[in-house]
């Protein structure tokens, strides 16, 4: 195959890549669009083994069915509350694939036709090699701290140390330093000071972010996953790698400032961390009278309503509740009560997270609604069932000042009654109170989540 | 024509690389918050894209350094390309509509 039909070739991948992206904006195209993307992959691994210089079938092909074997497996097992997990630890292995792709083409420049007159690194692909290493370097180690405070390994808590942003800073010009010296002089020994240092900083930038800015973080690991891969796309002149890297980039940059948006936080804040963790145990709380309730009670209340919109969080996916919720909200229909679900942008550990959960449970999507479609509604609704969700429904986003103020929220008080399942009555991640507990028109359902809807469901 | 008249072959890949972005900024903000989390999953099987220019550093015959990184670099890109499309698959999968 020519150079020029291998370069069509890699456009048409890029253009089904685009489609399959495109194909998200529905339920309905989505899975089309998926199918599109797998079509793309195919295009652009099968042209370049058909490339003369690659021969070595027998290593490609086990190396292939090795990997994916382990990803159709995880694939197949994983449940849909660790998807966070699983897309951190995904985002490591495109990081620790361009490291180590980068450090094949320093080592063989020859090969990708990147050599200068003498064999070794041309210079304009020293730059681009080194922008790309680092990335892939931060990303691989960045994304290996998320898995662990998604996964519990590593404390959800913040970890924070005195001069903590000018160590990281100080990181962050040895590297451009050290980049600029790998451009002068591609010695193995910058390529390798520039890798392992970038490897540290991945670590030292993700450890102080507490567990509530996790779907920043998860977004930008995301993007960082997308430059890198559009680094290596540069160093290796191969326009595939640079236009997919470029789509990853800029979706995974856009899904962090809906995040962030959504949190009213700045991106700087939230990459500065310390937000979040331990400060909640300290929060003060008030000692107002509480009105709390039965599984009997939610259920009487609700029957009899005609209206019920269920505000599903974390702490649902945590309790894995979401086929008892769904369950409830089916009974709950047959009783002529309309039945919605309210989604914030936020609820859950990633982007998106609370909408799989719904779907995994059999919940329509077209009963499930955003923010900003459905916040109207709770004034004409008669409960409102908050199930696992805390500080997005806190009216303290109302008063300046607080924690979490100017941060959108779900208005649940709007709601003729509130029910809050929640084990107690402890603060969310921001570590404030929750003054919508206390309200006359809230009653508490204080039990694990998963057993109380199951007793609602029973009582029903 | 000399070489100061003929355009660096980068500027090209740049203006791929910008214009990408572009595409990508547009197509991404139209895809619904329902499907975030497939976009994320979809986005990184896509990055793993990476695996071309590890089937490079693994194709020549010979054993090299560079060559085991190549091979190392598919196994790692094959578990995202494969995790990554399935596991969309099957998130996408469950979004139904009740009649």
């Amino acid at each position: 195959m020519s150079a020029n039909l291998t370069a069509l070739a890699y456009l048409v991948a890029s253009v089904l890549f685009i489609m399959a992206l495109r194909g998200l904006s529905s339920p309905e195209t989505a899975r089309g669009g998926n199918v599109y993307g797998m079509i793309g992959m195919a295009i652009a691994v099968v042209t370049t083994v058909i490339n003369p210089e690659v021969v070595s079938y027998g290593w490609i092909l086990t190396a292939l069915v090795i990997g994916g074997a382990i990803g159709a497996f995880i694939a197949r097992r994983i449940t849909m509350t660790d998807m966070p997990q699983l897309v951190a630890a995904f985002h490591s292995l495109v990081g620790l694939a361009a490291v180590l792709v980068a450090a094949g083409a320093y080592y063989n420049p020859t090969a990708y036709g990147i050599a200068d007159a003498g064999g070794a690194l041309k210079l304009a692909s020293r730059i681009e090699m080194g922008i790309g290493v680092v990335i892939g370097a931060i990303t691989f180690s960045g994304s290996i701290i998320a898995f662990g405070k998604l996964q519990g390994i590593v404390t959800g808590n913040p970890i924070t140390f005195a001069g903590q942003h000018a160590l990281n800073a100080l990181f962050g010009a040895a590297i451009v330093v050290l980049v600029v010296l790998f451009t002068i002089q591609p010695d193995p020994q910058w390529f390798w000071a520039m890798t392992a240092l970038a490897f540290v900083l991945g670590f030292l930038l993700i450890i102080p972010i507490g567990g509530a800015d996790m779907p920043v973080i998860v977004s930008m690991l995301n993007s960082y996953s997308g430059w890198a891969a559009a680094g290596i796309g540069f160093t290796l002149e191969n326009t595939a790698l640079i236009i997919t890297g470029a789509l990853v980039g800029s979706s995974g940059a856009i899904l962090s400032y809906i995040m962030c948006k959504a949190m009213n936080r700045s991106f700087i804040s939230v990459l500065l961390g310390g937000f979040g963790g331990d400060a909640a145990a300290s929060a003060t709380r008030s000692d107002k009278p509480v009105k709390a309730g039965s599984a009997d009670d939610a259920a009487f209340i609700m029957k009899n309503a005609s209206s019920v919109i269920i505000v599903p969080g974390y702490g649902m996916a945590v309790a894995q509740a979401q086929h008892a919720v769904r369950e409830m909200g089916d009974k709950l229909k047959k009783h002529g009560v309309k039945v919605t679900y309210a989604i914030h942008p936020v609820a859950g550990r990633m982007p998106g997270h609370m909408n799989v959960l719904l779907a995994e449970a059999n919940v329509s999507y077209d009963e499930v609604f955003e923010l900003e479609e459905i916040n109207s509604n709770f004034a004409n609704t008669d409960v409102a069932f908050v199930i696992g969700a805390n500080d997005v429904t806190n009216p303290a986003a109302h008063e300046p000042g607080s924690p979490i103020a100017g941060m959108p929220i779900l208005d649940v008080d709007r709601a003729r009654t509130c029910l809050f399942v929640k084990r107690s009555l402890s603060p969310g991640y921001a570590g404030i109170d929750n003054a919508l507990f206390y309200a006359d028109n809230t009653m508490m359902l204080f039990a694990d989540a998963k057993k109380m809807v199951e007793d609602i469901v029973k009582a029903l | 024509m000399d070489v100061a008249n003929s355009i660096d072959p980068f500027i090209y890949r740049l203006a791929i690389f910008v214009l990408a972005i572009f595409v990508g900024y547009y197509v991404v903000w139209s895809v619904t918050a329902a499907l975030h989390t497939p976009l994320m999953s979809v986005t990184n099987a896509i990055s793993s894209v990476i695996i071309v220019g590890a089937l490079i550093a693994a194709g020549p015959i010979d054993m090299s350094f560079s060559k085991i990184l190549g091979v190392v670099a598919i196994g790692l890109a094959s578990v995202n390309i494969f995790g990554g499309f399935l596991v969309t698959q099957r998130m996408l999968a469950m979004y139904k509509k009740k009649q």
